[in-house]
Protein backbone atom coordinates (compact mmCIF):
# COMPACT_ATOMS: atom_id res chain seq x y z
CA UNK A 1 0.00 0.00 0.00
CA UNK A 2 3.00 2.45 0.72
CA UNK A 3 6.82 2.32 0.29
CA UNK A 4 8.32 0.35 2.57
CA UNK A 5 9.71 2.18 5.83
CA UNK A 6 12.85 1.57 4.80
CA UNK A 7 12.88 3.04 1.93
CA UNK A 8 11.96 6.42 3.24
CA UNK A 9 14.32 8.95 5.04
CA UNK A 10 13.29 9.71 8.41
CA UNK A 11 13.48 13.20 9.39
CA UNK A 12 14.94 13.86 12.83
CA UNK A 13 12.82 14.40 15.74
CA UNK A 14 11.92 16.42 17.06
CA UNK A 15 11.74 18.84 14.10
CA UNK A 16 13.11 21.65 16.10
CA UNK A 17 14.05 23.16 19.30
CA UNK A 18 11.31 24.03 21.84
CA UNK A 19 10.47 27.79 21.30
CA UNK A 20 7.88 28.97 24.50
CA UNK A 21 5.19 26.91 24.20
CA UNK A 22 4.74 27.05 20.29
CA UNK A 23 4.14 24.07 18.28
CA UNK A 24 6.20 23.94 15.14
CA UNK A 25 3.74 24.04 12.07
CA UNK A 26 4.82 21.03 10.89
CA UNK A 27 2.24 19.35 12.36
CA UNK A 28 -0.36 20.80 11.30
CA UNK A 29 1.40 20.09 7.67
CA UNK A 30 1.77 16.25 8.87
CA UNK A 31 -1.84 16.06 10.60
CA UNK A 32 -3.37 16.79 6.70
CA UNK A 33 -0.61 15.17 4.42
CA UNK A 34 1.61 12.34 6.13
CA UNK A 35 -0.32 11.60 8.93
CA UNK A 36 2.23 8.73 10.08
CA UNK A 37 5.89 9.91 8.70
CA UNK A 38 9.11 8.67 9.78
CA UNK A 39 11.95 10.00 12.32
CA UNK A 40 14.67 9.35 13.64
CA UNK A 41 15.17 10.39 17.27
CA UNK A 42 18.79 11.83 18.27
CA UNK A 43 19.26 7.95 19.74
CA UNK A 44 18.00 4.70 18.50
CA UNK A 45 16.51 2.92 15.69
CA UNK A 46 14.18 4.98 13.14
CA UNK A 47 10.39 4.94 14.25
CA UNK A 48 7.12 5.86 13.20
CA UNK A 49 5.53 9.10 14.58
CA UNK A 50 2.13 9.18 14.95
CA UNK A 51 0.02 13.46 14.63
CA UNK A 52 -3.44 12.72 14.57
CA UNK A 53 -5.90 12.49 17.25
CA UNK A 54 -7.14 9.25 16.34
CA UNK A 55 -4.12 7.57 15.37
CA UNK A 56 -2.68 8.66 18.53
CA UNK A 57 -4.96 7.55 20.57
CA UNK A 58 -4.95 3.93 18.46
CA UNK A 59 -0.91 3.93 19.59
CA UNK A 60 -1.84 4.56 23.13
CA UNK A 61 -5.14 2.49 23.73
CA UNK A 62 -4.68 -0.38 21.58
CA UNK A 63 -3.42 -3.50 22.93
CA UNK A 64 -1.94 -4.53 19.19
CA UNK A 65 0.47 -1.62 20.47
CA UNK A 66 3.24 -2.88 23.72
CA UNK A 67 5.53 -0.90 25.93
CA UNK A 68 7.04 -4.30 27.19
CA UNK A 69 8.28 -5.34 24.00
CA UNK A 70 10.37 -2.23 23.73
CA UNK A 71 12.83 -3.80 26.33
CA UNK A 72 15.56 -4.98 24.77
CA UNK A 73 15.55 -3.13 21.73
CA UNK A 74 17.26 -0.27 20.62
CA UNK A 75 14.21 2.27 20.83
CA UNK A 76 14.01 5.50 20.00
CA UNK A 77 15.05 8.02 22.51
CA UNK A 78 16.46 12.22 23.41
CA UNK A 79 19.21 9.98 25.87
CA UNK A 80 22.22 8.26 24.37
CA UNK A 81 21.36 5.45 27.22
CA UNK A 82 18.51 3.43 27.44
CA UNK A 83 16.76 4.27 30.93
CA UNK A 84 15.22 1.13 32.93
CA UNK A 85 11.55 3.04 32.66
CA UNK A 86 9.81 0.75 35.15
CA UNK A 87 5.85 0.14 35.18
CA UNK A 88 5.98 2.09 31.89
CA UNK A 89 7.45 -0.69 30.26
CA UNK A 90 5.14 -2.94 31.43
CA UNK A 91 1.88 -4.61 29.56
CA UNK A 92 -1.12 -5.82 31.18
CA UNK A 93 -1.36 -7.94 33.42
CA UNK A 94 1.79 -6.92 35.05
CA UNK A 95 1.71 -3.10 34.38
CA UNK A 96 -2.08 -3.78 36.41
CA UNK A 97 -1.02 -5.40 39.61
CA UNK A 98 1.74 -2.48 39.58
CA UNK A 99 -0.47 0.13 39.33
CA UNK A 100 -3.16 -0.92 41.38
CA UNK A 101 -0.80 -0.97 44.20
CA UNK A 102 -1.40 3.18 43.42
CA UNK A 103 -4.57 3.54 41.57
CA UNK A 104 -6.84 3.76 44.64
CA UNK A 105 -4.51 6.81 46.00
CA UNK A 106 -5.92 9.00 42.51
CA UNK A 107 -9.20 8.27 42.35
CA UNK A 108 -11.14 11.53 41.51
CA UNK A 109 -13.00 10.71 45.20
CA UNK A 110 -10.04 10.50 46.92
CA UNK A 111 -8.16 13.96 45.64
CA UNK A 112 -11.56 15.10 46.81
CA UNK A 113 -10.70 14.77 50.03
CA UNK A 114 -7.13 16.67 49.79
CA UNK A 115 -8.58 19.50 48.10
CA UNK A 116 -9.03 21.62 51.30
CA UNK A 117 -5.76 21.05 52.46
CA UNK A 118 -4.22 22.06 48.75
CA UNK A 119 -6.17 25.25 49.55
CA UNK A 120 -4.63 26.22 52.47
CA UNK A 121 -1.20 25.24 51.41
CA UNK A 122 -1.64 27.46 48.13
CA UNK A 123 -2.79 30.64 50.68
CA UNK A 124 0.21 30.13 52.67
CA UNK A 125 2.44 30.36 49.66
CA UNK A 126 0.64 33.30 48.24
CA UNK A 127 1.22 34.75 51.71
CA UNK A 128 4.90 34.22 50.97
CA UNK A 129 4.93 35.60 47.29
CA UNK A 130 3.31 38.43 48.21
CA UNK A 131 5.52 39.56 51.47
CA UNK A 132 8.35 38.51 48.99
CA UNK A 133 6.63 41.39 46.25
CA UNK A 134 6.17 42.50 44.15
CA UNK A 135 7.64 41.43 41.54
CA UNK A 136 7.97 37.96 43.06
CA UNK A 137 8.76 34.69 41.32
CA UNK A 138 5.54 32.43 40.98
CA UNK A 139 7.83 29.47 39.57
CA UNK A 140 9.66 29.59 43.17
CA UNK A 141 7.08 30.65 45.50
CA UNK A 142 3.63 28.65 44.33
CA UNK A 143 4.54 26.41 41.14
CA UNK A 144 7.51 24.30 42.60
CA UNK A 145 6.55 24.03 45.96
CA UNK A 146 3.10 23.33 45.98
CA UNK A 147 3.02 20.19 44.11
CA UNK A 148 6.01 18.92 46.19
CA UNK A 149 4.20 19.59 49.45
CA UNK A 150 0.90 17.67 47.88
CA UNK A 151 2.41 14.93 46.54
CA UNK A 152 5.14 14.40 49.78
CA UNK A 153 2.04 14.43 52.32
CA UNK A 154 0.17 11.87 50.40
CA UNK A 155 3.26 9.05 49.97
CA UNK A 156 4.51 10.21 53.02
CA UNK A 157 7.61 11.37 52.18
CA UNK A 158 9.34 14.22 54.51
CA UNK A 159 8.91 17.40 53.07
CA UNK A 160 12.53 18.27 54.38
CA UNK A 161 14.48 16.48 52.37
CA UNK A 162 12.82 18.14 49.54
CA UNK A 163 16.27 19.69 48.47
CA UNK A 164 18.00 16.36 47.46
CA UNK A 165 15.33 14.34 46.15
CA UNK A 166 14.04 17.84 44.00
CA UNK A 167 17.48 17.43 42.45
CA UNK A 168 17.46 13.97 41.62
CA UNK A 169 14.11 14.26 40.21
CA UNK A 170 15.29 16.36 36.91
CA UNK A 171 16.50 12.86 35.76
CA UNK A 172 13.22 11.59 34.82
CA UNK A 173 12.61 14.31 32.53
CA UNK A 174 16.08 15.28 31.14
CA UNK A 175 17.06 14.96 27.45
CA UNK A 176 20.21 16.80 27.73
CA UNK A 177 20.44 19.06 30.63
CA UNK A 178 22.24 15.97 32.16
CA UNK A 179 24.83 13.64 31.11
CA UNK A 180 23.78 10.17 31.07
CA UNK A 181 26.27 9.40 34.09
CA UNK A 182 24.68 12.51 36.22
CA UNK A 183 20.94 11.01 35.47
CA UNK A 184 21.83 7.67 36.65
CA UNK A 185 23.73 8.96 39.86
CA UNK A 186 20.19 10.81 40.29
CA UNK A 187 18.24 7.96 39.12
CA UNK A 188 19.82 5.65 41.60
CA UNK A 189 20.41 8.22 44.90
CA UNK A 190 16.52 8.42 44.06
CA UNK A 191 15.96 4.60 44.08
CA UNK A 192 18.33 4.09 47.74
CA UNK A 193 16.22 7.24 49.29
CA UNK A 194 13.05 5.82 48.57
CA UNK A 195 14.06 2.50 49.40
CA UNK A 196 15.41 3.27 52.59
CA UNK A 197 11.31 5.21 53.27
CA UNK A 198 10.09 1.84 52.35
CA UNK A 199 12.56 -0.10 54.42
CA UNK A 200 11.26 1.78 57.53
CA UNK A 201 7.98 1.30 56.96
CA UNK A 202 8.43 -2.19 57.52
CA UNK A 203 9.35 -1.31 61.04
CA UNK A 204 7.07 1.32 61.65
CA UNK A 205 3.65 0.85 59.26
CA UNK A 206 2.16 4.18 58.45
CA UNK A 207 -1.44 5.05 56.99
CA UNK A 208 0.35 7.19 54.07
CA UNK A 209 0.73 5.92 50.29
CA UNK A 210 4.22 4.48 50.96
CA UNK A 211 2.79 2.50 54.15
CA UNK A 212 -0.28 0.94 52.08
CA UNK A 213 2.61 0.01 49.19
CA UNK A 214 4.27 -2.07 51.96
CA UNK A 215 1.34 -3.58 53.14
CA UNK A 216 -0.14 -4.54 49.51
CA UNK A 217 3.85 -5.88 48.73
CA UNK A 218 3.73 -7.88 52.06
CA UNK A 219 -0.09 -9.47 51.25
CA UNK A 220 0.78 -10.45 47.13
CA UNK A 221 4.30 -11.96 47.24
CA UNK A 222 4.17 -11.68 43.18
CA UNK A 223 4.87 -8.10 43.30
CA UNK A 224 8.32 -8.13 43.18
CA UNK A 225 10.08 -5.62 46.00
CA UNK A 226 12.18 -3.34 43.49
CA UNK A 227 9.68 -2.31 41.34
CA UNK A 228 7.49 -1.40 44.02
CA UNK A 229 10.86 1.08 45.06
CA UNK A 230 11.05 2.44 41.68
CA UNK A 231 7.21 2.98 41.28
CA UNK A 232 7.25 4.90 44.34
CA UNK A 233 10.48 7.00 43.23
CA UNK A 234 8.18 7.94 40.06
CA UNK A 235 5.77 9.13 41.48
CA UNK A 236 7.61 11.19 43.45
CA UNK A 237 9.42 12.23 40.69
CA UNK A 238 6.53 12.65 37.77
CA UNK A 239 4.41 14.65 40.90
CA UNK A 240 7.64 17.09 40.57
CA UNK A 241 8.10 17.84 37.48
CA UNK A 242 4.88 17.87 35.11
CA UNK A 243 2.45 20.06 37.50
CA UNK A 244 5.60 22.29 38.74
CA UNK A 245 5.91 22.87 34.89
CA UNK A 246 2.41 23.23 33.96
CA UNK A 247 1.08 25.96 36.94
CA UNK A 248 3.93 28.79 35.01
CA UNK A 249 2.59 27.58 31.65
CA UNK A 250 -0.88 28.19 32.60
CA UNK A 251 -0.06 31.56 34.59
CA UNK A 252 1.74 32.55 31.12
CA UNK A 253 -0.93 32.05 28.75
CA UNK A 254 -3.51 34.02 30.77
CA UNK A 255 -1.07 36.57 31.75
CA UNK A 256 -0.07 37.09 27.37
CA UNK A 257 -3.80 37.31 26.95
CA UNK A 258 -5.46 39.14 29.87
CA UNK A 259 -8.58 39.35 28.31
CA UNK A 260 -8.85 35.47 28.91
CA UNK A 261 -7.74 36.17 32.42
CA UNK A 262 -10.48 38.93 32.97
CA UNK A 263 -12.90 36.57 31.37
CA UNK A 264 -11.85 34.08 34.38
CA UNK A 265 -11.78 36.50 37.32
CA UNK A 266 -15.23 37.36 36.09
CA UNK A 267 -16.66 33.87 36.76
CA UNK A 268 -14.41 31.81 38.54
CA UNK A 269 -16.72 28.82 37.59
CA UNK A 270 -15.08 28.43 34.40
CA UNK A 271 -12.11 27.12 36.06
CA UNK A 272 -12.34 23.66 35.61
CA UNK A 273 -13.33 23.86 32.03
CA UNK A 274 -10.23 26.09 31.55
CA UNK A 275 -8.40 23.74 33.16
CA UNK A 276 -8.89 21.22 30.71
CA UNK A 277 -8.62 23.75 27.86
CA UNK A 278 -5.30 25.01 29.23
CA UNK A 279 -4.17 20.82 29.52
CA UNK A 280 -5.32 21.22 25.93
CA UNK A 281 -3.93 24.15 24.66
CA UNK A 282 -0.34 23.77 26.47
CA UNK A 283 1.74 21.66 24.19
CA UNK A 284 3.65 19.99 27.67
CA UNK A 285 5.54 18.16 26.35
CA UNK A 286 9.06 19.19 24.01
CA UNK A 287 9.56 15.75 22.83
CA UNK A 288 8.40 12.25 22.08
CA UNK A 289 9.33 9.23 24.66
CA UNK A 290 8.02 5.66 25.33
CA UNK A 291 7.70 4.25 21.38
CA UNK A 292 4.91 1.45 21.48
CA UNK A 293 5.87 -1.28 19.68
CA UNK A 294 3.48 -2.95 16.99
CA UNK A 295 2.85 -6.82 18.30
CA UNK A 296 1.01 -7.66 14.75
CA UNK A 297 1.33 -5.42 11.74
CA UNK A 298 -1.44 -2.61 11.87
CA UNK A 299 -2.68 -0.27 9.52
CA UNK A 300 -2.51 3.14 10.50
CA UNK A 301 -3.12 6.88 9.43
CA UNK A 302 -2.48 5.58 5.58
CA UNK A 303 0.58 2.98 6.34
CA UNK A 304 0.96 -0.61 7.41
CA UNK A 305 2.90 -0.59 10.47
CA UNK A 306 4.46 -3.63 10.90
CA UNK A 307 5.07 -5.80 13.33
CA UNK A 308 8.12 -4.64 15.42
CA UNK A 309 8.14 -1.63 14.45
CA UNK A 310 8.30 1.47 17.07
CA UNK A 311 5.56 4.20 16.95
CA UNK A 312 5.93 7.61 18.84
CA UNK A 313 3.69 9.91 19.10
CA UNK A 314 2.86 13.61 19.30
CA UNK A 315 0.18 14.26 22.35
CA UNK A 316 0.47 18.05 21.60
CA UNK A 317 -0.09 17.66 17.23
CA UNK A 318 -3.22 15.31 18.77
CA UNK A 319 -4.61 17.96 21.12
CA UNK A 320 -4.71 20.57 17.84
CA UNK A 321 -6.16 18.21 15.41
CA UNK A 322 -8.72 20.47 13.52
CA UNK A 323 -11.05 17.17 13.27
CA UNK A 324 -11.70 16.77 16.47
CA UNK A 325 -11.49 20.44 18.32
CA UNK A 326 -13.21 23.23 16.81
CA UNK A 327 -10.49 26.12 15.94
CA UNK A 328 -7.76 24.14 17.71
CA UNK A 329 -5.40 26.89 17.42
CA UNK A 330 -7.69 29.56 19.45
CA UNK A 331 -7.84 29.41 23.47
CA UNK A 332 -11.49 29.14 24.55
CA UNK A 333 -12.03 28.54 28.21
CA UNK A 334 -15.37 27.67 27.39
CA UNK A 335 -14.55 24.94 25.17
CA UNK A 336 -17.37 22.25 25.26
CA UNK A 337 -16.20 18.96 23.27
CA UNK A 338 -12.55 18.82 24.67
CA UNK A 339 -11.40 14.89 24.43
CA UNK A 340 -7.46 16.31 24.83
CA UNK A 341 -4.67 13.77 25.62
CA UNK A 342 -3.00 15.93 27.66
CA UNK A 343 -2.87 12.90 30.13
CA UNK A 344 -2.17 10.20 27.61
CA UNK A 345 -4.64 7.67 26.91
CA UNK A 346 -4.98 4.33 27.41
CA UNK A 347 -3.48 1.53 30.24
CA UNK A 348 -0.46 4.26 30.80
CA UNK A 349 -2.85 7.11 31.00
CA UNK A 350 -1.35 10.06 33.68
CA UNK A 351 -2.43 7.69 37.25
CA UNK A 352 -1.79 11.73 38.61
CA UNK A 353 -4.62 13.19 36.28
CA UNK A 354 -7.31 13.92 38.96
CA UNK A 355 -4.73 14.93 41.72
CA UNK A 356 -2.88 17.57 39.28
CA UNK A 357 -6.75 18.90 37.58
CA UNK A 358 -7.09 19.27 41.56
CA UNK A 359 -4.15 21.43 41.80
CA UNK A 360 -4.08 23.28 39.29
CA UNK A 361 -7.88 24.28 39.61
CA UNK A 362 -7.23 24.96 43.10
CA UNK A 363 -3.98 27.43 41.79
CA UNK A 364 -6.36 29.42 39.77
CA UNK A 365 -8.87 29.99 41.77
CA UNK A 366 -6.47 31.03 44.72
CA UNK A 367 -4.58 33.32 42.27
CA UNK A 368 -8.08 34.99 41.03
CA UNK A 369 -9.24 35.01 44.63
CA UNK A 370 -5.80 36.55 45.92
CA UNK A 371 -4.26 38.63 43.38
CA UNK A 372 -7.05 40.02 40.77
CA UNK A 373 -4.53 42.05 39.29
CA UNK A 374 -2.04 39.53 38.47
CA UNK A 375 0.41 40.55 35.71
CA UNK A 376 4.05 39.69 34.22
CA UNK A 377 6.69 42.07 36.05
CA UNK A 378 8.51 41.71 33.10
CA UNK A 379 8.32 42.08 29.30
CA UNK A 380 7.27 38.26 27.37
CA UNK A 381 10.82 38.86 26.00
CA UNK A 382 12.35 39.03 29.00
CA UNK A 383 11.39 35.12 30.57
CA UNK A 384 13.83 32.34 29.84
CA UNK A 385 12.66 28.96 28.79
CA UNK A 386 13.91 25.46 30.85
CA UNK A 387 16.06 23.18 28.26
CA UNK A 388 16.97 19.98 27.64
CA UNK A 389 13.92 18.49 29.38
CA UNK A 390 11.45 16.41 28.08
CA UNK A 391 8.87 19.36 29.46
CA UNK A 392 8.72 22.90 29.02
CA UNK A 393 8.54 25.38 31.19
CA UNK A 394 9.69 28.97 32.39
CA UNK A 395 12.39 29.17 34.30
CA UNK A 396 10.91 31.63 36.28
CA UNK A 397 7.93 33.71 36.20
CA UNK A 398 8.66 37.11 37.46
CA UNK A 399 4.60 38.97 38.18
CA UNK A 400 3.31 41.46 39.85
CA UNK A 401 -0.14 42.23 41.34
CA UNK B 1 -26.96 -24.84 38.86
CA UNK B 2 -28.41 -21.91 36.20
CA UNK B 3 -26.46 -19.73 34.39
CA UNK B 4 -27.78 -16.71 36.19
CA UNK B 5 -25.37 -16.81 39.27
CA UNK B 6 -22.56 -16.98 37.76
CA UNK B 7 -22.66 -14.27 35.23
CA UNK B 8 -21.33 -10.52 36.59
CA UNK B 9 -23.04 -7.56 35.47
CA UNK B 10 -20.78 -4.83 33.78
CA UNK B 11 -21.67 -1.52 33.93
CA UNK B 12 -19.79 1.92 32.82
CA UNK B 13 -21.55 5.04 34.45
CA UNK B 14 -21.42 8.07 31.43
CA UNK B 15 -21.75 10.93 33.62
CA UNK B 16 -18.35 9.53 35.08
CA UNK B 17 -16.17 8.50 32.44
CA UNK B 18 -13.99 10.60 31.00
CA UNK B 19 -12.21 8.39 28.16
CA UNK B 20 -9.41 7.39 29.81
CA UNK B 21 -9.32 4.37 27.68
CA UNK B 22 -8.12 2.76 30.76
CA UNK B 23 -10.64 -0.09 31.20
CA UNK B 24 -10.17 -0.84 27.41
CA UNK B 25 -6.58 -1.41 27.54
CA UNK B 26 -7.06 -3.66 30.91
CA UNK B 27 -9.75 -5.68 29.55
CA UNK B 28 -9.87 -5.11 25.33
CA UNK B 29 -12.55 -7.90 24.66
CA UNK B 30 -15.04 -6.55 27.51
CA UNK B 31 -14.61 -2.36 26.91
CA UNK B 32 -15.03 -0.29 23.45
CA UNK B 33 -14.71 3.53 23.37
CA UNK B 34 -17.73 4.47 21.55
CA UNK B 35 -17.28 8.60 20.83
CA UNK B 36 -15.07 9.23 23.14
CA UNK B 37 -16.79 7.26 26.02
CA UNK B 38 -16.01 3.64 27.43
CA UNK B 39 -19.22 1.07 26.86
CA UNK B 40 -19.14 -2.55 27.68
CA UNK B 41 -19.28 -5.12 25.23
CA UNK B 42 -21.45 -6.96 26.72
CA UNK B 43 -23.51 -6.25 29.94
CA UNK B 44 -23.78 -9.90 31.51
CA UNK B 45 -20.32 -11.31 31.24
CA UNK B 46 -18.91 -14.95 32.76
CA UNK B 47 -16.46 -14.16 35.75
CA UNK B 48 -12.92 -13.11 34.86
CA UNK B 49 -10.51 -11.52 36.63
CA UNK B 50 -9.22 -8.64 34.01
CA UNK B 51 -13.08 -7.08 34.82
CA UNK B 52 -11.70 -6.07 38.65
CA UNK B 53 -8.58 -5.06 37.28
CA UNK B 54 -10.88 -2.66 34.81
CA UNK B 55 -12.83 -1.41 37.63
CA UNK B 56 -10.38 -1.05 40.30
CA UNK B 57 -7.91 0.88 37.77
CA UNK B 58 -10.53 3.61 36.89
CA UNK B 59 -9.72 7.15 38.37
CA UNK B 60 -13.69 7.95 38.20
CA UNK B 61 -14.39 4.64 39.91
CA UNK B 62 -17.66 5.03 36.74
CA UNK B 63 -16.30 0.97 35.94
CA UNK B 64 -19.12 -1.35 38.11
CA UNK B 65 -19.01 -5.08 38.51
CA UNK B 66 -21.85 -6.82 40.08
CA UNK B 67 -23.31 -10.07 40.36
CA UNK B 68 -25.50 -10.67 37.78
CA UNK B 69 -28.50 -10.18 39.79
CA UNK B 70 -27.21 -6.38 40.12
CA UNK B 71 -27.30 -6.49 44.04
CA UNK B 72 -24.15 -6.90 44.95
CA UNK B 73 -21.37 -5.01 43.90
CA UNK B 74 -18.49 -7.06 43.40
CA UNK B 75 -15.70 -3.81 42.12
CA UNK B 76 -14.54 -1.14 43.07
CA UNK B 77 -13.92 -1.83 46.63
CA UNK B 78 -15.16 0.65 48.98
Amino acid sequence: MTEAPETIIPQRYPFSDPVRLDLDPRYARLRREQPLTRVRMPFGEPAWLATRHADVRTVLGDPRFSRAASVGRDEPRNTPRRMQAGILEMDPPEHTRLRRLVAKAFTARRVEQLRPRTRQVADELVDGMLAAGPPADLVEHLATPLPIRVICDLLGVPVTDQDRFHTWSEAIVSTTSLTGEQAQQYVDNLLAYMGELIARRHEEPTDDLLGAMVRARDADDRLDAEEVVRLAAGLLAAGHETTVSQIPNFVYVLLTRPEEWARLRADPQLVPNAVEELMRFVPLGASSAFARYALEDVELGGVLVRAGEPVVVSIPSANRDETVFVEPDRLDLTRQSNPHLGFGHGVHHCVGAQLARMELQVVLETLIDRTPGLRLAVPESALTWKSGLLVRGPVALPVAW
Amino acid sequence: MSGVEQMWRVHVDPTRCIGSGICAGIAPGHFVLVGGLSRPVAERVAPDDALLDAAESCPMEAVVVSEGDGLRRIAPEP
